[in-house]
């Protein structure tokens, strides 16, 4: 599922961007907006403020008081490198991008068939544009002639090519990606500044960045939870003096860093920025964070039956000739009538015929066949052929033309038709002039997997509704067979809409994929409402998420990546809290030790010096950000499972683990400062 | 530890689990205003409550209103207790003639009553009369437990609502919690304590000659040695029962007379003793099936209870071990518990509840913001007085005090919800109830408070000789733990004392009320937003991606969040404080 990156996490590029960008951010005026490093960064501000000042007096502790201010900016440098990381990843594909933009000049072909060469800024929408191997494609647009393998990873990361194609689900191309074999004839479908890539480069370097509400609702507890630790660090002063052991700044300074919830503090931004990231590399274009957030707590997905349940296509499944006529007859006759038929329910009737009849393909030209084809009034199709007349369609429009050449359907046909709807499939009717033969029983064919996806959705406590035009019997057994909640059948797009807005009354949140204008009301209401990238314009502006692969089923990854986003959250602020009874363990002691050298029965790690204790502390609290950078770029992992035993696992190995690794991490530190002669 | 105290104390928590789910219906009928069997006899007298006071029964107030209804209502209460204080020199039901109250101690005591504190910086059988004592500080017990029953359950209706701008009516909750609950409880808990031996007169203290007169010298004005030989004692009288059973059941605290629960006119029996620890749980335990029924979600209520109780067995444990354990110290006397002996620190505690009996109250005392106690705390061992220092910073909120355990213990549910929401990768929701920003936003107010209040006043007089430190009794760490414990007491609205500091001077006087007023109302207002914007929210239905509110594991992690939460705020200070006790202790220094 997901892709493979092409930019790794450390890509040194990245991290020298990053370097440079975490500096810039040092400016109170932007760490002010993330309140727990603006506190580290007025710490460090003043340290260093007293560091100066002990430097011209000569202080006795200098060394110490020096590397708690140097691990002190560290700290705060780390953040902001795993912002700017993770902005930069985003960056660094837009500007790939954007020079793929300026620099692309496109063969357009004018209405005569001759070529011109034009800039791609310059194109519009309904333009013609041929593109050749090796050249970048000018601008959105849809393959009208044509086959190719594409490369998009400028904008996917996604090395692998794709394959683009006229007609069907993947005639969908995107402006600034590359044309590797063979060429294609592209109709444009986006005016200048509209494309993808536009939207994309103003999603990550546009407007600020708007925070989501749960995170908003998650800044607000770690700013409670900095303003504890701040009194509760601010009031040990009095306590110390009262006890006869004042602290000096850099002490305290260093306790409050430690505890304050920097790590998730320091993260924050970029697990946000990250989750918006891994959308784009789903080929997903979300509108906002908010769509993302909502992804993860959907209640109800509402799919289309074809395209996201089943294939596109219904399949001949089986031949049920009526009492007096061989199988082989029926299968013969229904080839026959199929032959011509370019339809995939025709082809796959041909095929069904030889796999189970040998019944091989016939040279028509050589037997003088007369093609009938469908059409809406007869609602048949055939061929008259060797002075037979065969016909299939369905079952009423067949026995009015059987009775019209005298013959009378019978009662045993209607059963049979019966008996295939209830079953979910459709009949289709064979005959012979005034003669009918049997039924060709049209399955829908569903998807691979998709029963299993179902079931790890219902276990995330999702509930999966189909939507399909089908009557409600038809519907039933096709909903039985995918293993999806529920159905609506015979489904208008107002049905749709009420359906969205009965399950929003009781308070559960609805997701949707569309493609049609009719879409465009029922995905404006839905909370997240998912727009394929082939469908129309009014979808996609009615939608607040882009598909860019026009995949149906992507609704499933999108509530996964939603719901990652948040769990990433949640467990590394576990995790932040956590780290905090360790480093009391090792602080606490430290610094009342010449005070109270009873208190040394606290220092359970036995750190080495009070100096040590403290300093390896804040250096654990500086490294244990970077450290968790990978994780937050890439999310916790997500298996489907409910919610009890998700949190119960995430309890053990974050909590838990929160709680267990900084004494080993502080151990490790403390041997490797003092074996160095550091502390 | 022997097996005796071990079955007392489950024994205990046996009993406050049998009278959960009965109290806790009961309540939740009473505040839906359904019939109960007490309807006849106490229907009237409500209708005629409302007639004489104009209250409109049937207007639902939004929580602005409310709050301001609670906040009024406070304020008059407290107006009226302090004049009656500084008046009762000139007022009846005075026997012993004592004098109107100083003014910063009736602010104190005034502030201390209407929060449901009863801290006592005054000592109550020389300083009150009888009629304070009836009409001032009972009434006050009754009044602010009452509140704190209708705020508890404005939280709970806040989350049961769906779409509600309204919560119910103050002046109705109020008096279906005065009427339903706590008159028909105290007036068959006194007579039970009545028939233990509690005094309920309205005499004079009596003067009797003492078989054995004693002997004692004191230094007089020239500085002379002066022998005088004491034949006689005064013994003090008073209505104690009634306000006794009050103070239990409204978790309030504020004994009749100085010794308190250690009095034996207060607590004369083994039997009374225990009754007493049941009153304390009782309506508070009771309050979680209350949010169950309410909720319709009566797991959760037990999981909530499960919370409380794993909370309370760890703490009386500790306790119980570290006074059982005795002082190393003594190593050379016989500390072994015994047929004829307790065993352990004896050292503050009633000979006639033991060791068990003694941390069990503590306990009891300290987890619900009772305050009521049975034995010194100060004279605990440093661990065995850690413990209800850290049941009070914890918030009081297990079992906690009437109501206010409650509305405690939800907002750090909506915390942990909120946590374990993030981690399920889910919008946080506490039984279909989203919780977002702002909720948060008061949540963590409402958590601030108390450490706020608490930190700072203890390290102001802590770093302050003239008016902070002259008031302990011992150096070192010891005395630190007595003014944190002031303060904790004060803001977490127990009352308790650990005694060894001179409470009765101006500055500790007014910034303990203060604490207390703060530690109350700056918790109910934040509280009362939370639960105004709850209730306007709709309800998601539960579905396998919501995290259980119903489970052991749900339960787990509350209890991680309040105690988290707690330690990480007051780990520094404990450990100057009774943590490094101990471990001086154990190398031989005490203070």
């Amino acid at each position: 599922m997901a892709k493979t990156q092409t930019l790794s996490i450390w890509e040194p590029a990245l991290v020298r961007a990053g370097l440079v960008d975490a500096v810039r951010k040092l400016d109170p005026r932007v760490m002010v907006r993330n309140p727990v490093m603006f506190v580290v960064e007025a710490g460090a501000g003043l340290t260093t403020v007293l560091l100066v000042s002990h430097w011209f007096k000569g202080a006795a502790a200098f060394g110490f008081e020096l590397q708690i201010t140097l691990w002190l900016w560290a700290t705060v440098l780390c953040a902001n490198l795993a912002e700017a990381m993770a902005e930069g990843r985003g960056k660094a594909q837009a500007d790939t991008l954007r020079k793929a933009r300026t620099e692309t000049f496109a063969t357009r072909r004018r209405a005569d068939g001759t070529t011109e060469t034009v800039p791609a800024a310059s194109l519009r929408r309904d333009d013609v544009v041929i593109v050749r191997p090796g050249e970048f494609i000018p601008s959105d647009g849809e393959v009208i002639e044509g086959v190719a393998s594409v490369d998009e990873s400028a904008i996917t990361g996604e090395s692998a090519p794709v394959i683009r194609e006229a007609g069907g689900d993947r005639s969908a191309v995107t402006g600034g990606t590359k044309v590797l074999s063979d060429g294609i004839t592209v109709r444009v479908t986006a005016d200048p500044g509209h494309t993808f890539l536009d939207r994309m480069i103003s999603l990550v370097e546009g407007a600020e960045r708007q925070k989501t509400p749960n995170e908003i609702a998650l800044n607000i507890l770690l700013s409670g939870l900095t303003i504890v630790f701040l009194m509760a660090v601010v009031t040990l002063q009095p306590f110390a003096i009262y006890a006869g052991a004042p602290q000096s700044i850099f002490v305290l300074v260093a306790l409050l860093v430690c505890l304050i919830p920097t790590t998730i503090g320091g993260l924050l931004s970029a697990i946000g920025i990250a989750g918006m990231d891994r959308l784009i590399q789903h080929n997903v274009l979300a509108m906002s964070g908010r769509a993302v957030e909502a992804a993860g707590d959907v209640h109800t997905l509402l799919l289309d039956k074809t395209g996201t349940i089943t294939l596109g296509n219904r399949q001949a499944a089986e031949f049920l000739p009526l009492p007096g006529v061989t199988e082989s007859d029926l299968a013969d006759a229904a080839q026959l009538a199929s032959l011509a038929d370019e339809t995939p329910e025709g082809r796959s009737i041909v095929v069904l015929a030889k796999q189970q009849y040998g019944i091989r393909g016939r040279d028509l030209a050589a037997h003088a066949a007369v093609v009938v084809p469908f059409t809406a009034q007869t609602r048949m199709s055939g061929i008259d052929l060797d002075g037979r007349e065969v016909r299939k369609g369905a079952a009423d429009s067949v026995a009015k033309y059987v009775r019209a050449n005298g013959g009378t359907p019978s009662t045993e046909l209607d059963a049979i038709v019966q008996r295939i709807a209830r079953a979910g499939g459709t009949p289709l009717v064979v005959a012979e002039r005034d003669r009918v033969l049997g039924v060709i029983h049209l399955k829908d064919v569903i998807k691979g997997g998709m029963r299993e996806r179902f079931t790890a959705l219902r276990a995330m406590g999702i509930k999966t509704v189909m939507i399909t035009g089908d009557n409600p019997l038809t519907a039933a057994a096709i909903a039985r067979e995918a293993g999806v909640d529920d159905f609506l059948a015979e489904a208008t797009p107002e049905d749709k809409m009420a359906l969205i807005q009965r399950e929003q009354r009781s308070g559960k949140l609805v997701a949707m994929t569309g493609d049609g204008t009719n879409d465009a009301p029922a995905l404006a209401q839905a909370d997240v409402g998912v727009a394929m990238n082939t469908g129309t314009q009014a979808a996609k502006e009615a939608g607040n998420m882009v598909d860019l692969d026009s995949n149906p089923t992507k609704l499933i990854e999108i509530v996964e990546i939603g719901k990652q986003l948040l769990m990433t959250r949640g467990t590394l602020t576990t995790f932040s809290i956590a780290n905090d009874v360790a480093k009391y363990f090792a602080i606490i002691p430290a610094m009342f030790l010449t005070a109270y050298p009873a208190l040394d029965a606290l220092n359970i790690m036995r750190l080495r010096t009070p100096e040590s204790a403290i300093l390896s502390a804040v250096i654990f609290n500086a490294l244990v950000i970077v450290a968790l950078v990978p994780l937050a770029l890439r999310g916790v992992q997500f298996t489907p499972l409910p919610a009890a035993a998700l949190l119960r696992r995430n309890l053990l190995v974050y909590g838990l683990g929160g709680v267990v690794a900084p004494f080993a991490g502080i151990k490790v530190i403390d041997v490797v400062i003092t074996t160095l002669g550091l502390a | 530890m022997t097996l005796n105290g071990w079955i007392q104390i489950l024994l205990f928590l046996a009993a406050v689990a049998l009278v959960t789910v009965p109290l806790g219906r009961f309540m939740a009928a009473v505040f839906a205003r359904e019939r109960t069997w007490l309807d006849p006899v106490l229907g009237p007298i409500e209708r005629i409550i409302y007639r004489l006071t104009g209250v409109n029964a049937s207007h639902d107030m939004r929580w602005t209103e409310y709050g301001l209804s609670m906040l009024a209502f406070s304020l008059v209460s407290m107006l009226g207790l302090y004049a009656l204080q500084r008046l009762q020199g000139v007022l009846p039901f005075n026997p012993q003639g004592l004098p109107g109250v100083a003014p910063d101690l009736a602010f104190n005591t005034a502030a201390s009553f209407t929060t449901n504190t009863n801290w006592q910086a005054y000592a109550g059988e020389t300083t009150m009369s009888y009629l304070t004592q009836m009409a001032g500080l009972a009434y006050q017990n009754f009044m602010s437990a009452a509140a704190g029953i209708a705020l508890a359950i404005v939280f709970i209706r806040a989350i049961a609502a769906r779409e509600r701008e309204t919560l119910g009516n103050f002046w109705v909750d109020m008096t279906r919690a005065t009427l339903w609950v706590l008159l028909p409880v105290c007036l068959v808990g006194a007579l039970a304590l009545v028939s233990q031996g509690v005094v309920q007169n309205f005499k004079p203290y009596e003067r009797v000659q003492l078989v054995d007169p004693q002997t004692t010298t004191t230094t007089d004005a020239r500085g002379q040695t002066v022998a005088a030989t004491v034949t006689e004692q005064v013994i003090a009288q008073g209505p104690v029962a009634s306000q006794e059973i009050i103070k239990q059941f409204g978790t309030n605290g504020g004994g009749f007379f100085n010794a308190n629960s250690a009095h034996p006119f207060e607590n004369p029996t083994p039997l009374s003793n225990v009754l007493a620890m049941f009153a304390i749980f009782a309506i508070s335990a009771g309050l979680t099936a209350t949010l169950g029924q309410m909720t319709q979600s009566p797991r959760h209520g037990w999981a909530v209870w499960g919370a409380m109780a794993f909370l309370f067995l760890a703490g009386v444990t500790t306790a119980y071990w570290a006074e059982a354990a005795g002082n190393p110290l003594l190593a050379d006397t016989d500390q072994q518990s015994g047929a004829m002996c307790p065993g352990g620190n004896m050292e503050g505690k009633e000979a006639r509840f033991g060791i068990a009996s003694s941390v069990l109250f503590a306990t009891i005392t300290t987890d619900a913001s009772c305050g009521a106690v049975n034995a010194m705390h100060d004279s605990f061992t440093p661990l065995g007085g850690l413990v209800p220092l850290v049941n009070m910073m914890l918030g009081e909120v297990i079992f906690g005090g009437v109501g206010a355990g409650m509305y405690g213990i939800l907002i750090f549910v909506v915390l942990a919800v909120f946590i374990a929401g993030l981690m399920v990768g889910r919008t946080p929701e506490y039984l279909g109830k989203k919780i977002e920003a702002f909720d948060v936003q008061m949540a963590m107010l409402a958590v601030l408070v108390v450490p706020l209040v608490v930190l700072v006043f203890t390290g102001i007089s802590v770093v302050s000789p003239a008016f902070g430190t002259s008031s302990i009794w011992n150096p070192g760490p010891h005395g630190l733990t007595e003014i944190l414990y002031a303060y904790t007491s004060g803001a977490a609205n127990n009352g308790s004392a650990f005694a060894g500091l001179s409470a009765n001077t101006p500055w500790y006087n007014v910034t303990l009320a203060a604490s207390m007023l703060v530690g109350r109302f700056l918790v109910i207002i934040p509280m009362l937003a939370l639960a105004g914007n709850l209730a306007r929210k709709n309800l998601v239905p539960p579905s396998l991606g919501t995290f259980p509110v119903t489970t052991p594991l749900f339960a787990s992690l509350l209890v991680g969040v309040i105690v988290i939460v707690g330690v990480l705020t007051f780990f520094p200070v404990l450990s100057l404080g009774p943590i490094v006790e101990h471990f001086l202790m154990r190398a031989g220094t005490t203070f």
